[in-house]
């Protein structure tokens, strides 16, 4: 397997790469000090694996697994054990070693990453999606949600609100996360900010919609769309 | 106070001498200069870049060998992201500890 690693403390990459030096068929092809760097790299380049640090300037190792449009198996490595959890978030993310790793440590980690290759079926390694429910993460707990019940979701900044019949929750993630989690016959984008559920619209004016109390903007792209998915007399 | 120890990195050394040495070069080079940011940034009340700082430096703590320790900077860093300062004088022991016994190397 072909690896990279990123991470900017260059201390972390040297210990890094002498562990993986100890498991055959890893090679690391490449270190970087930066995502940034790493991004241009993988524009070019393919590769098995990649191991990222998630506290790093400019770019977090989540900012940057969300650049990547077919990321690879990623490894997350870092000294933060609180940020576990949001690592359910990522389909790719198979593993997260908290430093300083330990070679049995990293070992099992490889070898989840190498039943992932050889099986054959796509499921994803963290499901967070089953069957009409999601689960986010709040202040490290996983709260299952009902999907049918949520009635719109706002993007703010690094995180979404989401509003559900009885609840409303604050998560770190993005609107496009959701939307790909979201079934489609029944949630619509119809601003960049909002995505609602089509069952709870109370009503609708020319360019917003009212969902319980809150008046959603929809944008002019998306009114067609929100026009043609609904039963109009 | 516990003292910097090698039981992490002779045990990933593996006996490899060369390594070991490259290993803490590459620590001596970039222990002083996250130090130093922790302090600039510490000194200039910048308190959550001086907790990232101390999320890095908890690195070197650890690889080192100081678990003690460790857990005192870990504490310092969720004080200082509540804008607190406490445990910083402790904290700075530790940094001088590492400092003192990366310059006998």
């Amino acid at each position: 397997m072909n690896c990279i690693i990123i991470d900017d403390e260059a201390t972390a990459r040297v210990i890094t790469a002498k562990l993986c030096s100890n498991i055959p068929n890893l090679h690391i092809v490449e270190e970087f000090s930066n995502a940034i760097e790493a991004i241009k790299y993988l524009n070019q380049n393919e590769v098995d694996l990649i191991f990222s640090d998630i506290h790093m300037p400019d770019f977090t190792g989540f900012d940057f697994i969300e650049t990547l449009k077919n990321p690879p198996a990623v490894i997350l490595t870092t000294s933060d054990s609180n940020l576990a959890l949001n690592a359910f978030e990522y389909d790719c993310i198979v593993d997260y070693l908290v430093k300083p790793i330990e070679l049995p440590r990293l070992e099992k980690a490889i070898r989840k990453v190498e039943s992932l290759k050889s099986n054959t079926s796509s499921q994803p390694v963290l499901d967070t999606t089953l069957e009409n429910h999601l689960y986010i993460n709040i202040d490290r707990r996983l709260i299952k949600i009902d999907i049918p019940s949520i009635c719109l979701v706002e993007a703010k900044g690094d995180y979404i609100n989401l509003k559900t019949e009885t609840e409303d929750y604050r998560v770190h993630s993005s609107l496009k996360k959701i939307e790909d989690k979201l079934p489609a016959n029944l949630f619509l984008k119809v601003h960049r900010s909002y995505i609602i559920n089509l069952k709870k619209i109370i009503d609708i004016e020319d360019n917003s919609v009212l969902i319980k109390k809150d008046v959603i903007p929809v944008s002019r792209a998306n009114r067609p769309e929100l026009m043609n998915r609904l039963n109009l007399l | 106070m516990e003292e910097p120890n090698y039981s992490y990195i002779n045990e990933l050394s593996r006996g490899d001498e060369a390594f070991k040495n490259k290993l803490l070069d590459v620590v001596k080079n970039e222990f002083p200069e996250e130090k130093d940011i922790f302090i600039k940034n510490f000194e200039s009340g910048n308190l959550e870049l001086a907790a990232a700082n101390v999320h890095k430096l908890k690195f070197k703590i650890s690889i080192l060998g100081l678990v003690k320790s460790y857990a005192v900077a870990e504490k310092f860093e969720e004080n200082l992201k509540e804008n607190s300062v406490e445990g910083y004088e402790e904290f700075g022991q530790i940094l001088q500890k590492i400092t003192d016994f990366l310059e006998t190397l």
